[in-house]
């Protein structure tokens, strides 16, 4: 470790991993729900299973994403942090306000829930994603404002690098947007219209920004690549990513209720957003191909290459297979979405917040550059597991989807919802089986951490 | 990329592009809620439809339910679920209020919400000023 504050990181790593599990179990139930609908009715319900699901998944890459900051920001500002004790903090009332918002959703109605954290007083719960009590919207901001703070000011002391200044411009960005979360009004369209502020805004875009810096820290440090030349990639495959992610934000403007042109604004735009992520893949492989040493961390590599591969397939891929218009009049809303969705995000968001843990955590630990040969070789088994279980949870959900669209939407009588559903029900059964082979994947990810000692230091 | 492409270009790129599109972005924003009133039912808001959002949002629907596609994938879209049970307000609220508290052995069931009578009328009222949203012909039929 260059830097002695970087240690905070490590707590925020810790916790992404905690929350990580909790994320998948619960994945695992839904997954189960779809098939055998009164599993744990009416103690959890579907809906509060899905908050937690999501709910924790945002949260731990957040957390994930701070650990990342606090780790990279005084390694590129060439400074301590300018104030560890302020990380330390903020990362207690993160974990404690997150804790308390899952407890919640768990343990009483979520209108019980609503009318506790005085809901009535300022109504932003109810929204998909943004389901958190108002109360732990507000720690949100000021646990992001804290850490905008705190890695600004060390910006600001030292070296201001491109990567440092892009995952900067990200962590407002997301602090901004995430405003949007308090604007709640009773027209339906404008409350959807600026949802999607946060939830596109977010994932589409100022999410780019740090996903592309997180990903040139990895492959500067691993790859001993000139930083001239991926600080040059990193702002070409950005401003590719806003530049079709800004307007891309169209694609949810079809059917709510907005104007038509949307769907030409929406079509063209999204269709260039998966040009970013195949740049992405490029820039990875390029930089490899054109290292100046043999990084000792494997693992952390196979991430790091594992990234915009995924991104480039769930992103890229599965999101313009249902992004132009006419093609999405069909899908919109099925389990086209649901497919998307979850390779999406875990290829862009999910593996480079691992790629910097795997990175970064040795160090962290005090061993050299890389752990020992037997737990990469753990950590890389646990790679291809989730990585392919992903996938063909992807698969399995695009059948499903591909069915139900038939089914339901195209076919000649058409069919409901609940008896496409049933008709469908072998592909969730496949879908579960799936998940359950990631969940393994992840317990032996977690393992991989307490086997074998340290590598031998090689440079 | 080539040599005389450099990090400067590249970085300028970025801040012009995005700072345009973004702006460009709020102007297509502008003229979006300028002519929302012609599409988005608002005339039909009332104390009801907004007593009925509060309920749809304190019970979590969207955690199950899709709204105009937006939601969960877990059951029926309720965008066009008032003309699905053929412009009935009461048929909403029956269903609602006769979900089995214990579910139904084996298979998805909506949990029991105990709402009251005027939640219900109200939670009937927001569904029938959404399914009166002018959504671009969507859903493709009826079943949603």
């Amino acid at each position: 470790m260059q830097y002695k504050s970087q240690a905070v990181a490590k707590p925020y790593f810790i916790a992404a991993i905690g929350l990580f599990i909790g994320q998948i179990l619960f994945g695992v139930i839904l997954g189960l729900q779809y098939v055998v609908g009164d599993f744990l009715f009416p103690e959890i319900p579907f809906n509060v299973a899905r908050m937690v699901h999501t709910n924790l998944l945002i949260v731990w890459l957040l957390f994930g994403f701070m650990g990342a900051a606090y780790y990279m920001v005084p390694e590129e500002t060439e400074t301590e942090l300018y104030s560890p004790k302020l990380a330390i903090i903020l990362f207690w009332v993160f974990l404690v306000a997150g804790a308390l918002t899952i407890i919640g959703y768990l343990s009483v109605p979520y209108a019980t829930l609503a009318q506790m954290t005085g809901n009535d007083l300022l109504p932003t719960m109810g929204r998909e994603f943004l389901e958190q009590p108002t109360i732990t919207k507000v720690g949100i901001v000021i646990v992001a404002l804290g850490l905008l703070f705190n890695i600004s000011m060390t910006a600001l002391k030292g070296r201001k690098t491109a990567i440092i200044m892009v995952m900067i411009i990200g962590l407002w960005g997301l602090a901004i947007f995430f405003l949007f979360a308090f604007y709640n009004p009773v027209n339906l369209v404008l409350d959807k219209y600026f949802w999607w502020w946060v939830v596109h805004l977010w994932v589409e875009g100022v999410w780019e920004l740090i996903l592309g810096s997180i990903l040139a820290f990895v492959l500067i440090k691993m790859t001993g690549v000139d930083r001239e030349i991926i600080e040059k990639w990193l702002y070409v495959i950005i401003a590719m990513a806003l530049i079709s992610g800004i307007i891309g934000t169209g694609h949810h403007y079809f059917w709510i209720g907005t104007p038509d042109y949307w769907q030409w604004w929406g079509s063209l735009f999204s269709a260039i957003e998966p040009i970013p992520f195949f740049m992405m893949v490029i820039f990875a492989f390029n930089m490899v191909n054109k290292r100046k040493r043999d990084h000792p961390n494997k693992a952390a590599m196979l991430w790091a290459i594992g990234t915009p591969v995924m991104a480039f397939l769930g992103a890229g891929v599965w999101g313009f297979m249902h992004t132009l218009a006419p093609v999405n009049y069909f899908t919109h809303g099925s389990q086209i979405t649901a497919a998307h969705g979850h390779m999406a995000f875990y290829g862009a968001y999910v593996m480079v917040v691992l790629a910097i843990i795997s990175y970064a955590m040795p160090i962290l630990r005090g061993r050299a550059a890389a752990n020992s040969k037997k737990s990469q070789v753990v950590e890389m088994w646990s790679f291809w597991l989730m990585t392919v279980s992903m996938v063909f949870i992807t698969l399995f959900l695009t059948g499903a989807g591909i069915l139900q669209v038939w089914l339901q939407r195209i076919s000649e009588a058409p069919m409901s919802f609940m008896v496409v559903q049933d008709k469908i029900a072998i592909f969730y059964w496949m879908r579960e089986v799936a998940g359950i082979i990631f969940l393994l994947g992840l317990i032996l990810y977690v393992i991989s951490f307490f086997v074998g000692g340290e590598e031998e230091a090689s440079s | 990329m080539r040599e005389n492409f450099t990090k400067s270009m590249a970085r300028n790129i970025f801040y012009g592009g995005t700072v345009f599109f973004f702006l460009f972005f709020i102007g297509l924003t502008f003229d979006t809620i300028s002519v929302l009133p012609e599409t988005d039912n608002r005339h039909n808001i009332t104390g009801k439809v907004a007593l009925g959002k509060k309920v749809w949002e304190v019970n979590n629907c969207i955690g199950c339910h899709t709204l105009l596609g937006e939601g969960a994938y877990f059951a029926p879209e309720l965008g066009n679920v008032y003309k699905r049970f053929g412009h009935s307000k009461d048929a909403i609220i029956a269903f609602i209020k006769s979900r089995p508290v214990e579910g139904i052995k084996g298979r998805r069931s909506m949990p029991q919400f105990n709402l009251s009578d005027k939640e219900l009328d109200a939670i009937a009222e927001f569904l029938k000023y959404t399914s009166e949203i002018d959504a671009a012909n969507w859903p493709p039929n009826i079943q949603g």
